[in-house]
């Protein structure tokens, strides 16, 4: 790893103020379970590293019916796996955390750090974006961001020099909905080849489909949002027949890559199977709720 | 501007504070290894894959070759010659001998310290569980049988802690 100087700021505020001031390229660590990696293999080299893990303040995990679920970006995986209230009141991201990653990835690992770090494979942010989440960043000012519109290449995230990504905002879910995400894994806990994340609302007397956000991972350079096939769920009462459909424009509209765990052609297929069976489960679950 | 140099840190490893300095891009498993010369903690791949450093920070299982030293100043870092006290083994030591656990004895440091931190957390648990904490340690002798049947033997008998 190449050398870097390093620096722990203890309050955001002392961050933000660093970060503000460093010229050069600087990168915040937190866990840095990817990003270590990264730097090991000498794909990043920055001159400055700020590390947050210290800052408390950002490490808790807070839930209101009014907000909803607000998620500090020290938040560990495995904390955001164990706590009470995201079992109650979002067991998607329960469920999430349990298929992420392995045990000392959990621990040391950051909700902030992953989303931030802008795989498209990641399971975070495609389960955020189902959910309509949106980022806190800090900076010179305070912006929110729709955790959509956060990821803008490989590894490419919205953050601008001096900026901080200080909390995940999940709002509370809407009345007939339901959320599930998917993943094809070789072994428990494996980057997803390719997974889905579906969020889908239900009018409960005529049980038609009134709104649908599916996001792919590991099927282009960034969460890809299956506009396409939502369309065509949205406004009908869901059914196999539909849900081949969507199913069917979504790997056609996909772009992946190809690699030692999957061609293109078998991503693509595997975008229509995932995108299936994610978008049956959070159909089952908001019917469920009727 | 380049102005790297080392940290002075304290490091409290194994219940002893040891103060040394450190760059800030050495990892905590090179920091044990070359300067502790804490050498039970095994590197492998170096980059998070196979588990063989992980070490115990704050009696949670974290890897050393994916965490900066300066980054777990003021934390509880427990490595293998950390587990038996005295000269005698800790039990989960014991039940890794006693079922044959040990092939090449590579992966068993790491192996070991994620077992023993399922066990503090989850004294009892399933054959599944057990598998899904092991999960993230490799063993490239593939003797998982044997170590799954000594971690369920300390989960059935429920003697973990000393």
């Amino acid at each position: 790893m190449k050398d870097f100087n390093y620096s722990a700021p203890k309050t955001v505020k002392e961050a933000i103020s660093l970060l503000g001031s460093l010229q050069g390229e600087v990168k915040v660590l937190c866990g840095g379970q990817s990003m270590l990696v990264l730097m090991k293999q000498g794909m990043l080299a920055p001159e400055h590293i700020v590390d947050i893990k210290g800052i408390s303040e950002l490490d808790y995990i807070r839930f209101s019916e009014e907000k909803g679920l607000t998620i500090g970006a020290l938040a560990t995986h495995g904390a955001v796996e164990k706590s009470p209230i995201v079992k109650e009141k979002y067991p998607v991201l329960a469920e999430m955390e349990d298929n992420l990653a392995v045990v000392q990835t959990r621990t040391w690992g950051t909700i902030g750090g992953n989303v931030c770090h802008g795989d498209p494979a990641a399971d975070p942010p495609a389960v955020f974006i189902a959910l309509s989440s949106k980022y806190k960043l800090m900076g010179k000012k305070e912006r929110i961001v729709n955790a959509e519109d956060f990821y803008k290449d490989l590894l490419e995230v919205d953050l601008e020099h001096g900026e901080l990504l200080v909390e995940v905002q999940v709002p509370p879910m809407p009345a007939n909905s339901g959320v599930a995400q998917e993943k094809l894994m070789v072994q428990k806990g494996d980057m997803g080849i390719v997974g889905a994340a579906a969020f889908v609302t239900v009018n409960p007397s005529t049980g038609i489909c009134e709104d649908a956000r599916i996001v792919l991972t590991n099927v282009a350079s960034i969460p890809f949002r299956a506009k396409g096939s939502e369309k065509v769920l949205i406004g009908k009462k869901i059914d196999e027949k539909l849900l081949e459909e969507a199913g069917q424009i979504a790997s056609e509209e996909v772009d992946p890559p190809a690699d030692t765990h999957g061609s293109e052609e078998y991503r693509r297929d595997m975008a229509r199977v995932f995108l299936k069976r994610a978008t049956a489960k959070a159909l089952q679950r908001a019917q469920q709720k009727n | 501007m380049k102005k790297i140099k080392g940290y002075s840190i304290t490091l409290t490893v194994n219940n002893e504070n040891y103060d040394l300095t450190a760059e800030p891009n050495r990892t905590l498993l090179e920091v044990l290894r070359d300067d502790l010369h804490l050498t039970g903690t095994k590197e492998s791949c170096g980059e998070g894959a196979c588990g063989s450093c992980t070490v115990l920070v704050d009696d949670q299982p974290v890897r050393s070759c994916l965490t900066l030293a300066v980054a777990v100043e003021g934390r509880h870092i427990t490595t293998i010659e950390g587990l038996s006290q005295g000269g005698a083994l800790h039990p989960v030591q014991d039940a890794f001998v006693a079922h044959h656990a040990i092939q090449c004895g590579f992966c068993s440091p790491g192996m070991i310290l994620t077992a023993y931190a399922l066990l503090k957390e989850n004294p009892s648990p399933t054959e599944e569980e057990i598998r899904r904490a092991i999960s993230g340690n490799v063993c490239r002798c593939t003797g998982y049988a044997k170590i799954v049947e000594a971690i369920k033997s300390l989960a059935d008998q429920g003697r973990q802690e000393r």
